[in-house]
Protein backbone atom coordinates (compact mmCIF):
# COMPACT_ATOMS: atom_id res chain seq x y z
CA UNK A 1 0.00 0.00 0.00
CA UNK A 2 1.12 3.75 0.64
CA UNK A 3 4.84 4.32 1.10
CA UNK A 4 5.08 6.62 4.26
CA UNK A 5 7.43 9.21 3.78
CA UNK A 6 9.34 10.10 7.11
CA UNK A 7 7.85 13.39 7.30
CA UNK A 8 3.97 11.76 7.75
CA UNK A 9 5.39 9.31 9.94
CA UNK A 10 7.38 11.87 12.36
CA UNK A 11 3.40 14.14 12.14
CA UNK A 12 1.71 10.64 13.31
CA UNK A 13 3.78 10.46 16.11
CA UNK A 14 3.63 13.56 16.96
CA UNK A 15 -0.16 13.51 17.16
CA UNK A 16 -0.62 10.25 18.54
CA UNK A 17 1.84 11.68 21.72
CA UNK A 18 -0.10 14.58 21.58
CA UNK A 19 -3.49 12.61 21.75
CA UNK A 20 -2.37 10.78 24.61
CA UNK A 21 -1.20 13.65 26.54
CA UNK A 22 -4.69 15.13 26.02
CA UNK A 23 -6.99 11.87 27.61
CA UNK A 24 -3.81 11.23 30.25
CA UNK A 25 -2.73 14.66 31.84
CA UNK A 26 -6.43 15.44 33.43
CA UNK A 27 -6.72 11.77 34.89
CA UNK A 28 -3.12 11.60 36.03
CA UNK A 29 -3.84 15.19 38.07
CA UNK A 30 -6.88 13.70 39.38
CA UNK A 31 -4.75 11.25 40.92
CA UNK A 32 -2.01 13.02 41.88
CA UNK A 33 -3.88 15.12 43.76
CA UNK A 34 -5.32 12.30 46.07
CA UNK A 35 -1.79 11.30 47.17
CA UNK A 36 -0.79 14.75 47.93
CA UNK A 37 -0.45 16.27 50.55
CA UNK A 38 -2.71 19.22 51.26
CA UNK A 39 0.40 21.46 51.69
CA UNK A 40 1.30 20.37 47.88
CA UNK A 41 -1.81 21.22 46.51
CA UNK A 42 -2.09 24.78 48.14
CA UNK A 43 1.97 25.38 47.18
CA UNK A 44 2.14 28.85 44.55
CA UNK A 45 4.01 27.54 42.16
CA UNK A 46 1.93 24.36 42.83
CA UNK A 47 4.11 21.27 43.45
CA UNK A 48 3.35 18.66 40.06
CA UNK A 49 4.10 15.35 41.83
CA UNK A 50 4.19 15.10 45.79
CA UNK A 51 7.81 14.81 47.71
CA UNK A 52 5.97 11.98 49.86
CA UNK A 53 3.25 9.95 48.85
CA UNK A 54 0.12 10.21 50.84
CA UNK A 55 -2.17 7.21 50.54
CA UNK A 56 -4.01 8.03 53.58
CA UNK A 57 -6.92 9.83 52.22
CA UNK A 58 -8.06 6.46 50.86
CA UNK A 59 -8.24 4.45 54.30
CA UNK A 60 -9.91 7.43 55.38
CA UNK A 61 -13.16 7.07 52.86
CA UNK A 62 -13.10 3.50 53.08
CA UNK A 63 -13.26 3.50 56.60
CA UNK A 64 -16.60 2.47 58.51
CA UNK A 65 -15.99 4.38 61.22
CA UNK A 66 -19.26 6.22 62.71
CA UNK A 67 -19.94 9.57 62.00
CA UNK A 68 -16.55 9.78 59.73
CA UNK A 69 -16.37 10.90 56.13
CA UNK A 70 -15.41 7.40 55.07
CA UNK A 71 -19.02 6.38 57.22
CA UNK A 72 -20.99 8.81 54.43
CA UNK A 73 -18.84 7.78 51.35
CA UNK A 74 -18.96 3.99 52.27
CA UNK A 75 -22.53 4.05 52.73
CA UNK A 76 -23.05 6.41 49.25
CA UNK A 77 -20.81 3.54 47.39
CA UNK A 78 -23.01 0.86 48.55
CA UNK A 79 -26.42 2.62 47.74
CA UNK A 80 -24.93 3.06 44.47
CA UNK A 81 -23.90 -0.57 44.14
CA UNK A 82 -27.47 -1.89 45.09
CA UNK A 83 -29.24 0.81 42.94
CA UNK A 84 -27.41 0.42 39.84
CA UNK A 85 -27.45 -3.96 40.23
CA UNK A 86 -31.16 -3.67 41.59
CA UNK A 87 -31.93 -1.72 38.11
CA UNK A 88 -29.92 -3.30 36.33
CA UNK A 89 -31.17 -6.91 37.06
CA UNK A 90 -34.53 -5.61 36.22
CA UNK A 91 -33.75 -3.95 33.09
CA UNK A 92 -32.30 -7.15 31.52
CA UNK A 93 -35.18 -8.97 32.98
CA UNK A 94 -37.44 -6.91 31.29
CA UNK A 95 -35.43 -6.30 27.87
CA UNK A 96 -34.60 -10.43 27.45
CA UNK A 97 -38.12 -11.15 26.37
CA UNK A 98 -39.10 -7.81 25.01
CA UNK A 99 -35.46 -7.83 22.57
CA UNK A 100 -36.54 -11.29 21.14
CA UNK A 101 -40.34 -10.72 20.57
CA UNK A 102 -39.64 -7.58 18.42
CA UNK A 103 -36.87 -9.32 17.15
CA UNK A 104 -38.94 -12.37 16.13
CA UNK A 105 -41.82 -10.49 15.06
CA UNK A 106 -41.33 -6.75 13.43
CA UNK A 107 -45.22 -6.18 13.61
CA UNK A 108 -44.75 -4.95 16.98
CA UNK A 109 -41.53 -3.40 16.54
CA UNK A 110 -43.28 0.04 16.22
CA UNK A 111 -43.75 -0.38 20.49
CA UNK A 112 -40.06 -0.56 20.61
CA UNK A 113 -39.11 2.44 18.71
CA UNK A 114 -41.76 4.11 20.84
CA UNK A 115 -40.00 3.03 24.07
CA UNK A 116 -36.45 4.29 22.23
CA UNK A 117 -38.38 7.44 21.35
CA UNK A 118 -38.79 8.10 25.11
CA UNK A 119 -34.24 8.67 25.09
CA UNK A 120 -35.81 12.17 24.01
CA UNK A 121 -37.49 13.28 27.35
CA UNK A 122 -35.31 15.14 29.50
CA UNK A 123 -35.84 13.83 32.84
CA UNK A 124 -37.30 16.98 33.85
CA UNK A 125 -40.04 16.26 31.98
CA UNK A 126 -40.65 13.28 34.20
CA UNK A 127 -39.61 14.79 37.52
CA UNK A 128 -42.01 16.62 39.20
CA UNK A 129 -44.91 13.40 39.23
CA UNK A 130 -42.02 11.00 39.54
CA UNK A 131 -41.29 13.27 42.76
CA UNK A 132 -44.69 12.98 43.89
CA UNK A 133 -45.52 9.67 43.38
CA UNK A 134 -42.36 9.02 45.55
CA UNK A 135 -43.44 10.85 48.08
CA UNK A 136 -46.76 9.90 48.06
CA UNK A 137 -45.57 5.69 48.87
CA UNK A 138 -43.31 6.64 50.85
CA UNK A 139 -40.12 5.87 48.59
CA UNK A 140 -38.62 8.95 48.61
CA UNK A 141 -34.71 8.92 49.96
CA UNK A 142 -35.41 4.93 49.34
CA UNK A 143 -32.94 2.72 47.55
CA UNK A 144 -35.77 0.49 46.02
CA UNK A 145 -37.52 4.27 44.72
CA UNK A 146 -34.99 5.32 42.95
CA UNK A 147 -34.06 1.88 40.88
CA UNK A 148 -37.54 1.61 40.22
CA UNK A 149 -36.85 5.14 39.07
CA UNK A 150 -33.62 4.36 37.09
CA UNK A 151 -36.07 2.01 34.84
CA UNK A 152 -36.57 4.80 33.12
CA UNK A 153 -33.28 4.95 31.83
CA UNK A 154 -31.80 1.86 31.85
CA UNK A 155 -34.71 -1.04 30.61
CA UNK A 156 -35.35 1.04 26.89
CA UNK A 157 -31.84 1.04 26.41
CA UNK A 158 -30.96 -2.66 27.60
CA UNK A 159 -34.08 -3.34 25.59
CA UNK A 160 -32.54 -1.71 21.97
CA UNK A 161 -29.04 -3.76 22.55
CA UNK A 162 -30.98 -7.05 23.20
CA UNK A 163 -33.28 -6.87 20.41
CA UNK A 164 -30.17 -6.12 18.04
CA UNK A 165 -28.50 -8.86 19.82
CA UNK A 166 -30.96 -11.27 18.98
CA UNK A 167 -30.86 -9.72 15.55
CA UNK A 168 -27.95 -11.26 14.94
CA UNK A 169 -28.57 -15.00 16.01
CA UNK A 170 -30.50 -16.88 12.93
CA UNK A 171 -33.76 -17.64 13.77
CA UNK A 172 -33.16 -20.85 11.20
CA UNK A 173 -30.98 -22.32 14.21
CA UNK A 174 -34.53 -21.53 16.52
CA UNK A 175 -36.74 -23.30 13.41
CA UNK A 176 -34.48 -26.35 13.02
CA UNK A 177 -35.16 -27.28 16.70
CA UNK A 178 -38.75 -26.59 16.88
CA UNK A 179 -39.01 -28.87 13.82
CA UNK A 180 -36.46 -31.28 15.63
CA UNK A 181 -39.07 -31.81 18.05
CA UNK A 182 -38.54 -28.99 20.79
CA UNK A 183 -40.80 -26.29 22.31
CA UNK A 184 -40.40 -23.04 21.81
CA UNK A 185 -39.70 -22.42 25.63
CA UNK A 186 -36.80 -25.54 25.80
CA UNK A 187 -35.81 -23.77 21.92
CA UNK A 188 -34.92 -20.31 23.84
CA UNK A 189 -33.78 -21.97 26.72
CA UNK A 190 -31.60 -24.59 24.99
CA UNK A 191 -30.27 -22.73 21.83
CA UNK A 192 -31.06 -19.09 21.84
CA UNK A 193 -29.95 -17.35 25.45
CA UNK A 194 -27.02 -19.19 25.53
CA UNK A 195 -25.95 -17.76 21.96
CA UNK A 196 -27.25 -14.32 23.52
CA UNK A 197 -25.36 -14.71 26.48
CA UNK A 198 -22.82 -11.89 25.34
CA UNK A 199 -25.13 -9.67 24.22
CA UNK A 200 -27.44 -9.82 27.80
CA UNK A 201 -23.64 -9.54 29.35
CA UNK A 202 -22.78 -6.09 27.47
CA UNK A 203 -26.31 -4.63 27.64
CA UNK A 204 -25.62 -5.43 31.81
CA UNK A 205 -22.60 -3.71 31.62
CA UNK A 206 -24.03 -0.97 29.80
CA UNK A 207 -27.02 -0.74 32.23
CA UNK A 208 -25.13 -0.82 34.96
CA UNK A 209 -22.18 1.86 34.20
CA UNK A 210 -25.83 4.35 33.45
CA UNK A 211 -26.91 3.54 36.46
CA UNK A 212 -23.76 4.11 38.04
CA UNK A 213 -23.25 7.61 36.65
CA UNK A 214 -26.41 8.90 37.24
CA UNK A 215 -27.02 11.94 38.90
CA UNK A 216 -30.10 13.95 38.14
CA UNK A 217 -32.48 11.88 40.02
CA UNK A 218 -30.32 10.75 42.73
CA UNK A 219 -29.59 14.75 43.66
CA UNK A 220 -33.69 15.12 43.42
CA UNK A 221 -34.98 12.20 45.14
CA UNK A 222 -32.23 11.11 47.77
CA UNK A 223 -31.51 13.05 50.92
CA UNK A 224 -29.24 11.35 53.41
CA UNK A 225 -26.94 7.94 53.87
CA UNK A 226 -29.78 5.80 53.45
CA UNK A 227 -30.16 6.09 49.54
CA UNK A 228 -27.65 9.20 48.68
CA UNK A 229 -25.73 7.40 45.65
CA UNK A 230 -21.85 8.11 44.78
CA UNK A 231 -22.50 10.79 42.39
CA UNK A 232 -24.64 12.73 44.45
CA UNK A 233 -22.06 12.43 47.58
CA UNK A 234 -19.26 13.20 45.16
CA UNK A 235 -21.36 16.43 44.29
CA UNK A 236 -21.94 17.53 47.71
CA UNK A 237 -18.28 17.33 48.53
CA UNK A 238 -17.08 19.52 45.40
CA UNK A 239 -19.83 22.11 46.09
CA UNK A 240 -19.68 21.77 49.94
CA UNK A 241 -16.86 23.32 52.08
CA UNK A 242 -14.29 20.69 52.02
CA UNK A 243 -10.49 22.48 52.34
CA UNK A 244 -8.53 19.26 51.60
CA UNK A 245 -9.14 19.38 47.15
CA UNK A 246 -7.50 15.68 47.60
CA UNK A 247 -9.91 14.50 49.80
CA UNK A 248 -12.67 15.24 46.90
CA UNK A 249 -10.33 14.12 44.33
CA UNK A 250 -9.59 10.85 46.21
CA UNK A 251 -13.65 10.07 46.06
CA UNK A 252 -13.20 10.85 42.59
CA UNK A 253 -10.90 8.37 41.59
CA UNK A 254 -12.88 5.72 43.73
CA UNK A 255 -16.05 6.32 42.06
CA UNK A 256 -13.97 6.32 38.84
CA UNK A 257 -12.46 2.60 39.20
CA UNK A 258 -15.15 0.19 38.96
CA UNK A 259 -16.52 1.92 35.58
CA UNK A 260 -12.78 2.43 33.96
CA UNK A 261 -11.96 -1.09 34.79
CA UNK A 262 -14.98 -2.37 33.36
CA UNK A 263 -14.14 0.06 30.13
CA UNK A 264 -10.83 -1.44 29.89
CA UNK A 265 -11.51 -5.03 30.72
CA UNK A 266 -14.85 -4.96 28.05
CA UNK A 267 -13.00 -2.88 25.97
CA UNK A 268 -13.96 -5.20 22.54
CA UNK A 269 -17.78 -5.67 23.87
CA UNK A 270 -18.13 -2.13 25.05
CA UNK A 271 -17.17 -0.81 21.10
CA UNK A 272 -19.29 -3.22 19.20
CA UNK A 273 -22.32 -2.17 21.89
CA UNK A 274 -21.64 1.04 21.39
CA UNK A 275 -22.00 0.88 17.45
CA UNK A 276 -24.21 -1.83 17.09
CA UNK A 277 -26.67 -0.24 19.68
CA UNK A 278 -25.70 3.21 19.17
CA UNK A 279 -24.50 5.62 21.68
CA UNK A 280 -24.63 5.68 25.68
CA UNK A 281 -27.64 7.64 26.70
CA UNK B 1 -48.51 -22.05 14.08
CA UNK B 2 -50.79 -18.84 13.57
CA UNK B 3 -49.95 -15.55 12.73
CA UNK B 4 -52.34 -14.31 15.15
CA UNK B 5 -50.84 -16.27 17.99
CA UNK B 6 -47.20 -15.28 17.08
CA UNK B 7 -48.42 -11.76 17.41
CA UNK B 8 -50.47 -12.30 21.21
CA UNK B 9 -47.11 -13.99 21.74
CA UNK B 10 -44.94 -11.34 21.33
CA UNK B 11 -47.11 -8.76 23.27
CA UNK B 12 -47.13 -11.20 26.15
CA UNK B 13 -43.10 -11.08 26.30
CA UNK B 14 -43.37 -7.42 26.12
CA UNK B 15 -46.11 -6.47 28.54
CA UNK B 16 -43.86 -6.65 31.35
CA UNK B 17 -41.58 -3.54 29.78
CA UNK B 18 -44.48 -2.40 28.78
CA UNK B 19 -46.37 -1.62 31.99
CA UNK B 20 -43.22 -0.01 33.75
CA UNK B 21 -42.44 2.00 30.38
CA UNK B 22 -46.28 3.36 31.15
CA UNK B 23 -45.91 3.51 35.24
CA UNK B 24 -42.07 5.63 34.86
CA UNK B 25 -42.58 7.43 32.04
CA UNK B 26 -46.22 7.30 30.31
CA UNK B 27 -48.14 8.37 33.51
CA UNK B 28 -45.73 10.91 34.44
CA UNK B 29 -45.30 12.75 31.17
CA UNK B 30 -49.07 12.66 30.82
CA UNK B 31 -49.35 14.12 34.20
CA UNK B 32 -46.34 16.39 33.30
CA UNK B 33 -49.00 17.64 30.44
CA UNK B 34 -51.85 18.03 33.03
CA UNK B 35 -49.98 19.88 35.63
CA UNK B 36 -48.59 22.36 32.93
CA UNK B 37 -51.98 23.86 32.54
CA UNK B 38 -52.32 24.49 36.68
CA UNK B 39 -50.64 26.61 39.29
CA UNK B 40 -49.70 23.64 41.16
CA UNK B 41 -47.20 23.67 43.71
CA UNK B 42 -44.55 21.18 44.51
CA UNK B 43 -45.92 20.40 48.35
CA UNK B 44 -49.17 21.77 49.15
CA UNK B 45 -51.54 22.88 46.57
CA UNK B 46 -52.86 20.45 43.76
CA UNK B 47 -53.49 24.34 42.10
CA UNK B 48 -55.97 24.93 39.63
CA UNK B 49 -56.56 25.22 36.01
CA UNK B 50 -54.81 28.00 34.40
CA UNK B 51 -54.50 27.25 30.86
CA UNK B 52 -51.76 28.44 28.93
CA UNK B 53 -50.94 31.29 31.34
CA UNK B 54 -47.51 29.47 32.01
CA UNK B 55 -46.68 28.70 28.70
CA UNK B 56 -47.37 32.45 28.27
CA UNK B 57 -45.50 34.24 31.19
CA UNK B 58 -42.76 32.06 30.62
CA UNK B 59 -41.85 32.27 27.10
CA UNK B 60 -42.41 36.01 27.08
CA UNK B 61 -40.12 36.17 30.20
CA UNK B 62 -36.97 37.17 29.55
CA UNK B 63 -34.75 33.91 31.12
CA UNK B 64 -36.40 31.67 28.63
CA UNK B 65 -35.12 33.73 25.66
CA UNK B 66 -31.14 34.09 27.39
CA UNK B 67 -31.14 30.34 28.52
CA UNK B 68 -32.40 28.54 25.15
CA UNK B 69 -29.50 30.82 23.34
CA UNK B 70 -27.24 29.80 26.09
CA UNK B 71 -27.97 26.06 25.65
CA UNK B 72 -28.40 26.17 22.14
CA UNK B 73 -24.74 27.59 21.65
CA UNK B 74 -23.34 25.13 24.25
CA UNK B 75 -24.90 21.79 22.53
CA UNK B 76 -23.43 23.83 18.69
CA UNK B 77 -20.08 24.21 19.80
CA UNK B 78 -20.00 20.98 21.67
CA UNK B 79 -21.58 18.79 19.25
CA UNK B 80 -18.78 20.37 16.50
CA UNK B 81 -16.12 20.18 17.93
CA UNK B 82 -16.80 16.73 19.50
CA UNK B 83 -17.46 15.57 15.59
CA UNK B 84 -14.27 17.41 14.34
CA UNK B 85 -11.81 16.51 17.20
CA UNK B 86 -13.64 12.66 16.97
CA UNK B 87 -12.77 12.15 13.55
CA UNK B 88 -9.56 13.42 13.28
CA UNK B 89 -8.31 10.84 16.07
CA UNK B 90 -10.29 8.28 14.57
CA UNK B 91 -8.20 8.91 11.23
CA UNK B 92 -4.83 9.32 13.53
CA UNK B 93 -5.79 5.46 15.09
CA UNK B 94 -6.38 3.69 11.86
CA UNK B 95 -3.20 4.58 10.75
CA UNK B 96 -0.12 2.22 11.64
CA UNK B 97 2.02 3.25 13.92
CA UNK B 98 3.84 2.06 17.91
CA UNK B 99 1.46 1.76 20.34
CA UNK B 100 -1.68 2.57 18.44
CA UNK B 101 -3.85 -0.21 20.34
CA UNK B 102 -2.84 1.53 23.61
CA UNK B 103 -3.94 4.58 22.68
CA UNK B 104 -7.08 3.35 21.43
CA UNK B 105 -7.86 1.25 24.77
CA UNK B 106 -6.73 4.94 26.54
CA UNK B 107 -9.39 6.39 24.34
CA UNK B 108 -12.25 4.67 26.60
CA UNK B 109 -11.22 6.32 29.61
CA UNK B 110 -13.03 9.61 29.23
CA UNK B 111 -16.13 8.04 28.31
CA UNK B 112 -16.07 5.63 31.41
CA UNK B 113 -15.61 8.34 33.67
CA UNK B 114 -18.84 8.97 35.53
CA UNK B 115 -19.68 12.59 34.09
CA UNK B 116 -19.98 13.85 38.43
CA UNK B 117 -16.37 12.53 38.82
CA UNK B 118 -15.44 14.60 35.08
CA UNK B 119 -17.40 17.81 36.77
CA UNK B 120 -15.55 17.50 39.90
CA UNK B 121 -11.84 16.96 38.17
CA UNK B 122 -12.48 20.13 36.02
CA UNK B 123 -13.76 22.20 38.87
CA UNK B 124 -10.46 21.39 40.34
CA UNK B 125 -8.28 22.19 37.60
CA UNK B 126 -10.12 25.41 37.38
CA UNK B 127 -9.95 26.46 40.46
CA UNK B 128 -9.08 30.27 41.09
CA UNK B 129 -6.93 29.59 44.35
CA UNK B 130 -5.02 26.19 44.01
CA UNK B 131 -6.15 24.80 40.12
CA UNK B 132 -3.80 23.29 38.18
CA UNK B 133 -4.60 25.61 35.13
CA UNK B 134 -3.64 28.55 36.40
CA UNK B 135 -0.47 26.99 38.09
CA UNK B 136 0.35 26.08 34.23
CA UNK B 137 -0.40 28.98 32.60
CA UNK B 138 1.21 31.19 35.30
CA UNK B 139 4.11 28.99 34.98
CA UNK B 140 3.91 28.86 31.04
CA UNK B 141 4.11 32.35 31.58
CA UNK B 142 0.94 33.34 28.96
CA UNK B 143 -1.21 34.87 32.18
CA UNK B 144 0.22 36.86 34.45
CA UNK B 145 -2.57 36.31 37.60
CA UNK B 146 -4.95 33.78 38.98
CA UNK B 147 -8.31 33.90 37.07
CA UNK B 148 -11.32 32.25 38.33
CA UNK B 149 -12.06 30.62 35.46
CA UNK B 150 -15.49 29.31 36.49
CA UNK B 151 -16.67 32.68 38.27
CA UNK B 152 -16.51 34.92 35.81
CA UNK B 153 -18.98 35.18 33.18
CA UNK B 154 -16.84 35.78 30.05
CA UNK B 155 -14.84 32.54 30.79
CA UNK B 156 -17.45 29.97 32.61
CA UNK B 157 -19.33 28.63 29.65
CA UNK B 158 -15.69 28.13 27.30
CA UNK B 159 -14.47 26.17 30.65
CA UNK B 160 -17.66 24.02 30.47
CA UNK B 161 -17.49 23.05 26.91
CA UNK B 162 -14.00 22.22 27.53
CA UNK B 163 -14.65 19.98 30.31
CA UNK B 164 -17.59 18.40 28.03
CA UNK B 165 -15.32 18.17 24.96
CA UNK B 166 -12.92 16.23 26.54
CA UNK B 167 -15.10 13.60 28.07
CA UNK B 168 -17.27 13.17 24.72
CA UNK B 169 -14.92 13.55 22.26
CA UNK B 170 -13.41 10.17 22.38
CA UNK B 171 -16.83 8.45 22.63
CA UNK B 172 -17.36 9.81 18.63
CA UNK B 173 -13.38 8.92 18.07
CA UNK B 174 -14.16 5.32 18.78
CA UNK B 175 -18.52 5.02 16.98
CA UNK B 176 -15.83 6.56 14.00
CA UNK B 177 -13.35 4.52 13.95
CA UNK B 178 -15.18 1.64 13.99
CA UNK B 179 -16.81 2.88 11.01
CA UNK B 180 -13.49 3.20 9.42
CA UNK B 181 -12.44 -0.19 9.87
CA UNK B 182 -15.36 -1.49 7.79
CA UNK B 183 -14.42 0.76 4.78
CA UNK B 184 -13.07 -2.39 2.56
CA UNK B 185 -9.24 -2.55 1.85
CA UNK B 186 -9.72 -3.33 -1.95
CA UNK B 187 -11.88 0.03 -2.32
CA UNK B 188 -9.39 1.82 -0.40
CA UNK B 189 -6.40 -0.33 -3.00
CA UNK B 190 -8.34 0.56 -6.60
CA UNK B 191 -8.58 4.66 -5.18
CA UNK B 192 -4.73 4.40 -5.34
CA UNK B 193 -5.25 2.59 -8.18
CA UNK B 194 -6.86 5.04 -9.82
CA UNK B 195 -4.48 8.00 -8.81
CA UNK B 196 -6.96 9.52 -6.12
CA UNK B 197 -5.25 11.57 -3.25
CA UNK B 198 -5.42 11.98 0.02
CA UNK B 199 -8.38 14.65 0.22
CA UNK B 200 -10.30 12.93 -2.74
CA UNK B 201 -9.99 9.77 -1.00
CA UNK B 202 -11.26 10.81 2.51
CA UNK B 203 -14.26 12.70 0.40
CA UNK B 204 -15.64 9.69 -2.25
CA UNK B 205 -14.21 6.54 -0.78
CA UNK B 206 -14.11 6.92 3.35
CA UNK B 207 -16.46 9.56 4.16
CA UNK B 208 -19.60 7.47 2.76
CA UNK B 209 -18.58 4.75 5.19
CA UNK B 210 -18.54 7.31 8.15
CA UNK B 211 -21.61 9.42 7.22
CA UNK B 212 -24.51 6.91 8.57
CA UNK B 213 -22.93 6.30 11.93
CA UNK B 214 -21.74 10.08 12.17
CA UNK B 215 -25.04 10.90 11.77
CA UNK B 216 -26.41 8.70 14.23
CA UNK B 217 -23.22 9.93 16.94
CA UNK B 218 -24.46 13.44 16.16
CA UNK B 219 -28.07 12.86 16.67
CA UNK B 220 -27.22 11.48 20.05
CA UNK B 221 -24.87 13.62 21.25
CA UNK B 222 -27.68 16.54 20.41
CA UNK B 223 -30.02 15.28 22.13
CA UNK B 224 -27.71 14.74 25.01
CA UNK B 225 -26.06 18.17 24.95
CA UNK B 226 -29.82 19.83 24.93
CA UNK B 227 -30.95 17.91 27.80
CA UNK B 228 -27.14 18.57 29.65
CA UNK B 229 -27.87 18.96 33.43
CA UNK B 230 -25.39 17.15 35.42
CA UNK B 231 -21.96 18.47 34.58
CA UNK B 232 -23.37 21.90 34.48
CA UNK B 233 -24.68 21.71 37.84
CA UNK B 234 -21.58 20.86 39.61
CA UNK B 235 -19.07 22.88 38.03
CA UNK B 236 -21.13 26.37 37.85
CA UNK B 237 -25.20 25.27 38.92
CA UNK B 238 -25.78 27.85 35.86
CA UNK B 239 -23.88 30.68 37.51
CA UNK B 240 -22.12 32.88 37.60
CA UNK B 241 -25.16 35.89 36.72
CA UNK B 242 -27.02 33.43 34.84
CA UNK B 243 -24.47 32.94 32.06
CA UNK B 244 -24.08 29.18 32.24
CA UNK B 245 -27.83 28.01 32.77
CA UNK B 246 -29.20 25.33 30.32
CA UNK B 247 -32.96 24.51 29.86
CA UNK B 248 -32.49 21.74 32.28
CA UNK B 249 -30.68 23.94 34.71
CA UNK B 250 -33.46 26.53 34.54
CA UNK B 251 -36.26 23.85 34.64
CA UNK B 252 -34.73 22.53 37.87
CA UNK B 253 -34.97 25.90 39.79
CA UNK B 254 -38.77 26.78 38.58
CA UNK B 255 -39.99 23.17 39.85
CA UNK B 256 -37.63 22.72 42.50
CA UNK B 257 -35.96 25.72 44.19
CA UNK B 258 -38.87 28.15 43.58
CA UNK B 259 -41.32 24.63 43.90
CA UNK B 260 -43.32 26.06 41.19
CA UNK B 261 -44.48 22.71 39.97
CA UNK B 262 -47.15 24.18 37.61
CA UNK B 263 -44.85 26.10 35.51
CA UNK B 264 -41.79 24.12 35.46
CA UNK B 265 -43.99 21.32 33.86
CA UNK B 266 -44.80 23.52 31.26
CA UNK B 267 -41.03 24.82 30.68
CA UNK B 268 -40.14 20.83 30.95
CA UNK B 269 -42.51 20.42 27.96
CA UNK B 270 -41.49 23.12 26.13
CA UNK B 271 -37.82 21.69 26.44
CA UNK B 272 -39.03 18.22 24.98
CA UNK B 273 -40.72 19.57 21.97
CA UNK B 274 -37.63 21.46 20.84
CA UNK B 275 -35.91 18.32 21.36
CA UNK B 276 -38.70 16.19 19.22
CA UNK B 277 -38.35 18.88 16.70
CA UNK B 278 -34.22 18.50 16.31
CA UNK B 279 -34.90 14.75 16.41
CA UNK B 280 -37.44 14.64 13.43
CA UNK B 281 -35.16 16.99 11.38
CA UNK B 282 -32.17 15.01 12.21
CA UNK B 283 -34.18 11.80 11.57
CA UNK B 284 -35.09 13.07 8.10
CA UNK B 285 -31.72 14.04 7.16
CA UNK B 286 -30.26 10.58 8.35
CA UNK B 287 -32.37 8.52 6.46
CA UNK B 288 -31.49 11.29 2.93
CA UNK B 289 -27.44 11.10 3.72
CA UNK B 290 -28.02 6.85 4.68
CA UNK B 291 -29.72 7.23 1.31
CA UNK B 292 -26.87 8.96 -0.88
CA UNK B 293 -24.11 7.04 0.60
CA UNK B 294 -25.60 4.07 0.11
Amino acid sequence: MERQNPLFRLFLHVAALLLAAVILAPLLWLFVMSISPAADLAAKPLRWWPATMDFSRYATLLSTLENSAGAAFTASLRNSLMVAGMATVAAVALAVPAGWAVSRTPSVGWSLSLVIATYMLPPVALAVPLYMALAKFGLLNNVFGLALVYLTILAPFTTWLMKSGFDGIPREIEQAAVIDGASLWQTLRIITLPLAMPVVATSALFAFLLGWDEFFYALLFTSDQRAKTLTVAIADLAGGRVSDYGLIATAGVLAALPPVLIGLVMQRALISGLTAGGVKG
Amino acid sequence: MSGTWITTRAWLLMLPLLIVMVAVIGWPLADTVQLSFTDARLVGTSGSYVGFDNYVRLVSGNAFGRTLFTTTFFALVVVTTEMVFGVLAALLLNQQFRGRTLLRALMILPWALPTVVNATLWRLIYNPEYGALNAALTQLGLISGYRSWLGEPGTALAALIVADCWKNFPLVALIALAALQAVPRDVVAASFVDGAGAFARFRFVTLPYLAGPLMVALVLRTIEAFKVFDIIWVMTRGGPANSTRTMSILVYQEAFSFQRAGSGASLALIVTLIITVLAVAYGTMVKKVAGSAA
